[in-house]
This record gives structure tokens, sequence and C-alpha cells, in this order.
């Protein structure tokens, strides 16, 4: 098992590789469809961010220089209060943040992606020029990985609702496995093309 | 007690804490032993340990398996004379209440605006069919399904040529595998198969997520598509995707096939795709005695 707290060097991101455990802790933000075409809509090449969105757009900078963004539509408890607390947060699926994840990566400087299902070509190669990695929790395991979530700090964009918003937690020991690394690895890749060999014979053609 | 006098608010929306929180005995012991079934230390062994220990913290904590408690969808089979409209009223409630007390996350989100109606209803949202029945009680099946995967359901339009798969049993056999396949690990693997053959477009996938409601151990009065059933099953965990798509031996914990009349232009095989957080769950409701299975 091998341990990495936020934020995290690239040192420590050349020294993962796929199949390693890993238990993760810090300040990591939760980020998924509605978040991502917001952050390529309005920061990524864009010259300055409107004047409304210039707020959230230095929160981001600060969570996500060296920081991991976490594929995730929570249930949140304390709506009312907003004494928040995460009751269930599993991941939820990555392929759909394939045509964003890269430019993220590279504009936030995004050390790791922590979602479910892996992500393509494209992303696996921003990780091996940015230096990140992909990061696959057990989709599903909702309350089991809601232990981990010791705090709920912030909220951005709570206005897209509950399981779009950007959630800012801290997590504590959170259990990962490195599915994609920085040097160009993808268990996903590699599974793909075996089961379409197995599909073959199956089916007895190609 | 009269069919306008029933008030089920409060088992309704009991029905739905179940259902969010609580896997079907069949469901979890399927589970059970197919991570018994991986090898010790693997990854794939890994995931279904951690499944087994959340399945087990959401009942203790009464807190949803999955965050994704999905889309919404109650078939109410009831005797003559009962309100339609009472009815959803009821579920309706017992839905809001679900929400405000956590056991479902808001997840109607408005197709045009983007915007989170907050409480699980909207247009067609959640999704009610009725059926009237002989038997002299009332019975709600309730089934959530998450979005990622509802997302891997596939429909195929027999003959399919890149498949070689024709109009026949041996074509719906090869194009469920084909949709298997290309789900890889996308739908929270191992998941569970329903397919509808025949059907328009729409009835096809309606007849899939049927199937989605049987008893996992049951088996099909068709023997031809029991036979079907049992092969596709074991292809499927040939193919080494494994629980979450880390590689294993167990990628579909079941398949289930059922078959509607089509028209002589279109064949069509509807495929969908049940997580491993398979959740459904039933109210009956019989001389004013409330059972739940």
């Amino acid at each position: 098992m091998i341990r990495l707290t936020t934020p995290i060097s690239d040192e420590e991101i050349l020294g993962l590789k796929v199949g390693d455990q890993v238990s993760l802790s810090g300040v990591i933000i939760t980020g998924r469809d509605a978040a991502h075409k917001y952050m390529i809509d309005n920061f990524i090449g864009k010259a300055n961010p409107t004047p409304s969105e210039s707020e959230v757009y230095a929160r981001l900078k600060t969570v996500l220089k060296g920081g991991v963004i976490y594929h995730c539509g929570p249930v949140v408890g304390g709506l009312e209060t907003k004494q928040y607390r995460f009751v269930a947060a599993g991941p939820t699926t990555s392929s759909r943040e394939e045509p964003y994840q890269a430019d993220v990566i590279k504009h936030f400087g995004v050390k790791s992606v922590i979602g479910k299902g892996g992500m393509g070509a494209k992303t696996s190669a921003a990780c091996v020029e940015n230096k990140a990695c992909y990061l696959h929790a057990i989709g599903g395991a909702a309350v089991f990985l809601a232990q981990s979530v010791v705090k709920v700090t912030d909220v951005l964009k709570l206005e897209f609702g509950v399981p779009e918003a950007m959630w800012i937690i801290e997590v504590k020991d959170f259990p990962v496995v490195v599915t994609m690394d920085a040097h160009g690895g993808s268990l996903h890749r590699d599974i793909a093309t075996a089961s379409a060999e197995v599909m073959k014979r199956l089916v007895g053609i190609k | 007690m009269k069919p306008l006098d029933i008030d089920l608010r409060e088992p309704l929306l009991e029905l739905v804490r179940r259902t969010s929180t609580e896997l079907a005995p069949d469901v979890a012991a399927l589970i059970e032993r197919a991570a018994a079934t991986e090898s010790k230390g693997t990854a794939a062994w890994n995931a279904m340990q951690t499944v087994l220990e959340n399945i087990h913290l959401a009942r203790e904590k009464s807190a949803p398996i999955c965050q994704d408690t999905g889309h919404i969808t109650f078939h109410v089979h009831s005797p003559f004379g009962y309100s339609q409209r009472m009815l959803i009223e009821q579920m309706l409630w017992a839905v809001r209440t679900a929400s405000a007390k956590t056991y479902l996350r808001p997840n109607s989100v408005d197709s045009l605006t983007g915007k989170n109606s907050g409480d699980n209803t909207g247009l067609g949202f959640p999704m009610f069919y009725f059926h009237e029945w002989e038997k002299d009680e009332l019975c709600f099946d309730l089934m959530l399904k998450g979005g990622g995967c509802e997302n891997v359901g596939a429909q195929y339009r027999l003959p399919h040529a890149p498949l070689g798969a024709g109009r026949d049993l041996e074509g719906v056999r090869r194009v469920v595998l084909d949709a298997i396949d290309k789900a890889q690990g996308y739908g929270c693997s191992p998941g569970i198969i329903g397919v509808g053959i025949g059907g328009d477009r729409g009835t096809g996938y309606l007849v899939s997520k049927e199937q989605l409601f049987r008893r996992l151990d049951d088996k099909n009065p068709n023997a031809e598509l029991a036979a079907l059933e049992e092969r596709i099953l074991s292809e499927a965990n040939q193919l080494g995707i494994g629980p979450m798509g880390f590689g294993g031996k167990t990628t579909i914990l079941a398949v289930k096939i059922g078959a509607n009349h089509r028209v002589p232009a279109c064949f069509f095989v509807s495929v969908s795709y049940a997580c491993w957080a398979d959740r459904r769950g039933r109210l009956s409701w019989k001389n004013g005695e409330v059972s739940y299975d």
C-alpha cells in the first residue's frame, strides 16, 4: 500500500505504476459532467474569466495545483443547515469526461483523477505529458468510500445541483488502485484488447 | 378497506428506503458466490471484498448502497377499481420524503435547462407503469437503476453484419455478447443482463428491463431461452473483464431473456445492463397487511 497526501509531487506520480494500491489523504475536489464543461467553457483557453467566475477560478487553481479531482456525485446530508456531510460517495463513470480531462489536467496542474471505468488514449497521453495518473475507486461502494471523507470544507457551484456541484472535501486513507500511470500504462486498454480477442473466438469471425 | 381509502405513503417510503439501502437476498447471494471465485490478493478479489463490505455497511447505516440512486421505476399491479392518480400521489410523496431523508440523491434534471428539481420528481420522473390483475392484492415493484449501467445498454437491429448476426437466437447470442464486451467495466461489473427480443424500439427496451425484475435464481419457462441464458452467462465470463473491469473470473452474474412479438420488417435485440448494486424491491398489500420482498 502506497500512501499519498495532497498536494502530490511529480516524483510521487512517477513512482506509481498500474496495479499499485494507494491510500490517499488530504484535500480533493469532486467534479463531473457539468463541472468539466464549466471549466472548459469558462477558463481553459480563455484570456480572463468573467468577474462573476473569478472567485471560483481562484479556488480551483489553489485546490487543483498538484491536486486530485474526483468524478463523484455524492449524496449529501445537512443541506438545510449547511452542516454538510457525505452520506454516499462512490465514483461515477469517467469516460464521459474524456473530451475534457486532458485539458483540465494540463491547465490546472492536476496530478490525479479518481473515477471508475478508466479513460481513453487522450487522457492517457495527458498523464504521460503532465506527470499525472488515473486512480480507480470501487464503483458502487458508496457508503464504504464516504467513510473516508472526514470533512466537507466547501462547495462551489451548488447551483449545478448536489451531484454536479464541486465539493471540496478532506479525505483520509481513501482506497484506490492505479489503473493508468504516467508511463503510458493502462489496465483498461489491456483488458479491452484481451477481451476483444476472446470475442473473436466466441463469435467466430474477424 | 375500499380502494379509495388506503394510505400507503409510509409503507412506500419504507419500500424506497429498503430498496436503496439493502440488496435483495438473491442478488447478495450471487455476489458472495462470485467474490469467492476470484483469486485472493488480485485487484478483482479486493474489489469484491470492498463490494461485500459496502453492502453490509449500507444496511447497517441505512444509507444508499450507491450514491447514484438512479432512474426510479415503479411497476404497480392492482385489482380492478384502484385510482392510479391516487397511488401516484402516494408514490410521489414517498419519493420526495426519501430524497429529503437522503435515501435518494436528488437525481431528476431538466434536460433543457440542466436544473435539478431537488426532490426526484419531474417530467416522466419517476416512471410509473400500471397493470391490472386478477389477484386481490396490490403489488409495487420498485427499481433504482444508476446512470452508469444505463449508459451501457444497447439496441441492435438484426441482421447485424459486423458480427455476422442473423435473425435467430444465434444472432441474439452474438449481439448480446458484443454489448457485454463493449460495456467492459463501465457499468460496474459484475452486472446482470436483461435482454428483450422483438417489440418495437420502445417496448424492446421495456421487455429487457422487465427481465431485471426476475429473481436471479428463477428458470426461464421457455427451454430455448433458458439454454441461451446459460450459454451467454458462461461465455461472457470467459471475456476476462472481471469486477470493475480489473480482469477476473466474474464479468456477469446472470442473464435473463424475454421476447415479444415483432413485425416482419423489424428484429430488435435490446440489452439492459444492471450494475452489481441491482436495487429492486417489492411491497405487497393484502387485506390491510403490508409485506416486503
